[in-house]
């Protein structure tokens, strides 16, 4: 990594990377999500004044925690129920004295997993959990989120209010959840961390078209959950995805701005240490045998991206690989690549029975990708014309202008191959 | 903390006296009762009359009015409750589950407000 061009940067980074753990263990003491970010909030602050003139303190994190701390008292003695919070503000004060200036960063505790367990669940609307996620242990500015989400700040910001209501007044409790309902929060997790990376991985536009703050996000909380939950291999299974899939971050897109598909792209392009990292997790994790719907991806990616070129692909192991994940995930985007898989595995033809076979499925028939996967292999069994009718069918459903670039191009090259 | 867990179903639905499904229902139903009291949570609970039964009263400048059934017309009804006593969300949502309804018709789980004075 590049050293920081200033101070300022410095300081941003170092906030930046402290965020969620001192907010998480601040929340943990203070009990009040809104009062420990406030209180953060106002750290923050005063470590821009003091930091840029006194140089960053030996330990950035101790420090924050002791100002936010302080921070907490100032609000809550200028509470209108002063009284009723005496309990807490002594609690605080005593607190400030065990902890003294030789408060290490290593002492605080670790209640980041406890956090995203708060932030993802279940009983917060999905887009909230994202956001949430994003703000709490991401340190990312409302300003940002909203960015990501075509969303207007001050909305956004009402819903993270709203958010941090709910938490309080339904009880929505800090903790690992036990072992019995682990499962299905972890994949609510997952899955909020998965949309963060997809956000940032489909959510680019023009020659950049992976927004990497979000990617980067993304994999930097999947890496702190998988140091924090090793003994779950779905962890780990998406950390793997997310790396091979952003080993193809600079060959998504070319000089225009257009989408190149995985078959075009220059692999002497992908990021070979991340391959690497994410291969070797896997080889890590499959032998568990616990196997889910994220090792299956990555595993399916890790083929992709171990293949010298798109001739050489293990396409029958890529579609045993999709029958098992058809299996776990009976959904039309798994069946349509499962089919595209056997058009390369076996032939067009037998891929073109299975699509011909959920043609009147209502999720379907009116579902771009299915057109378009359909045309490619009907273009591919040596039917141009029924190929380029499928491309149009696509062309109309298309919602971005990426896609229908893409498609358009399609048509030409088809017109000019007859 | 306290939660009420409001039963909701479509009348009709689910279990109907006089089958056989209807017996094993009904004992999930005490058992149920049995254990959030054993396990210290229940403060209260009661099943509801039909919808049949209920009358709507509103005022409206200084004007009752009076309306036949319940206040909104909805495929789903709350039929019964719950109030228990739990330490968290989770806590609650777990017994929430646990109620038999649960698995046709749907269980509400809502914190009560705990005034201050």
């Amino acid at each position: 990594m590049l050293p920081p061009h200033s101070l300022q940067q410095a300081i941003e980074k170092t906030v930046r990377d402290e965020w969620g753990r001192i907010l998480a263990a601040l929340v943990k003491t203070l009990g009040d999500f809104q009062l420990a970010e406030d209180s953060l909030q106002d750290a923050v602050i005063s470590a821009m004044q003091h930091w840029q003139t006194y140089g960053l303190p030996r330990s950035p994190a101790a420090w924050l925690i002791t100002t936010a701390r302080r921070k907490a008292i100032d609000r809550l003695r200028r509470d209108q129920n002063f009284n009723s919070k005496q309990a807490e503000i002594s609690y605080l004060l005593d607190l400030e004295h065990q902890a003294g200036d030789a408060f290490q960063p290593e002492l605080i505790p670790d209640k980041r997993l406890e956090m995203i367990f708060t932030c993802c669940h279940p009983a917060l609307e999905e887009k909230t959990r994202v956001a949430l996620t994003l703000r709490t242990l991401g340190g990312l500015t409302t300003e940002e989120i909203a960015a990501a989400f075509l969303d207007r700040p001050d909305a956004m910001a009402q819903r993270l209010v709203r958010a941090k209501k709910k938490i309080a007044l339904a009880g929505i409790p800090y903790q690992v959840p036990d072992h019995l309902v682990l499962p299905e929060r972890l994949s609510s997790v997952l899955g909020v961390l998965y949309l963060i990376f997809n956000a940032g991985y489909t959510g680019g536009v023009g020659e950049t078209p992976v927004r990497s703050d979000l990617t980067d996000e993304a994999i930097r909380l999947t890496r702190i959950i998988c140091e924090l939950l090793p003994d779950e291999p779905e962890v780990g299974g998406l950390l793997a995805l997310m790396l091979l899939h952003d080993s193809r971050r600079f060959s998504r897109g070319d000089a225009n701005g257009n989408l190149v598909p995985l078959e075009l792209q220059n692999r002497k392009r992908w990021d070979v240490s991340k391959i690497t990292e994410g291969a070797a997790l896997l080889e890590d994790i499959l032998p568990k045998q616990r196997v889910g719907p994220y090792q299956v991806q990555a595993a399916i990616s890790a083929l992709h991206a171990q293949s010298a070129s798109w001739e050489e692909t293990d396409w029958p192991q890529i579609e045993a690989l999709y029958q098992m994940l058809y299996r776990m995930q009976p959904t039309p985007v798994v069946y349509i690549n499962l089919a595209v898989a056997v058009s390369y595995a076996r032939s067009t033809d037998v891929a073109l029975t299975m699509l011909d076979a959920v043609a009147d499925d209502g999720r379907l028939n009116r579902y771009q990708p299915f057109f378009a996967a359909k045309a490619d292999v009907l273009s591919r069994a040596g039917n141009p014309r029924a190929a380029k009718a499928c491309f149009q069918t696509a062309i109309d459903l298309a919602t971005n202008s990426f896609e229908r670039q893409f498609l358009q191009q399609k048509i030409l090259s088809l017109d000019e191959a007859e | 903390m306290q939660y009420m867990l409001l039963i909701y179903s479509a009348e009709g639905s689910g279990p109907q006296p006089g089958t056989p499904e209807f017996g094993p229902f009904m004992q999930g139903y005490m058992d149920f009762t049995e254990k959030v009291k054993t396990e210290g949570k229940f403060v209260a609970g009661d099943a509801l009359q039909p919808i049949a039964t209920a009358t709507t009263l509103s005022i409206r400048d200084g004007k009752t009015d009076m309306m036949d059934g319940p206040f909104a017309e909805t495929k789903e009804q709350l039929g019964g409750y719950y109030l228990l006593d739990c330490t968290d969300l989770d806590e609650a949502l777990n017994y929430a589950a646990m109620i038999p309804t649960a698995t046709y018709g749907r269980i509400e789980v809502r914190p009560l407000i705990i005034w201050d004075n």
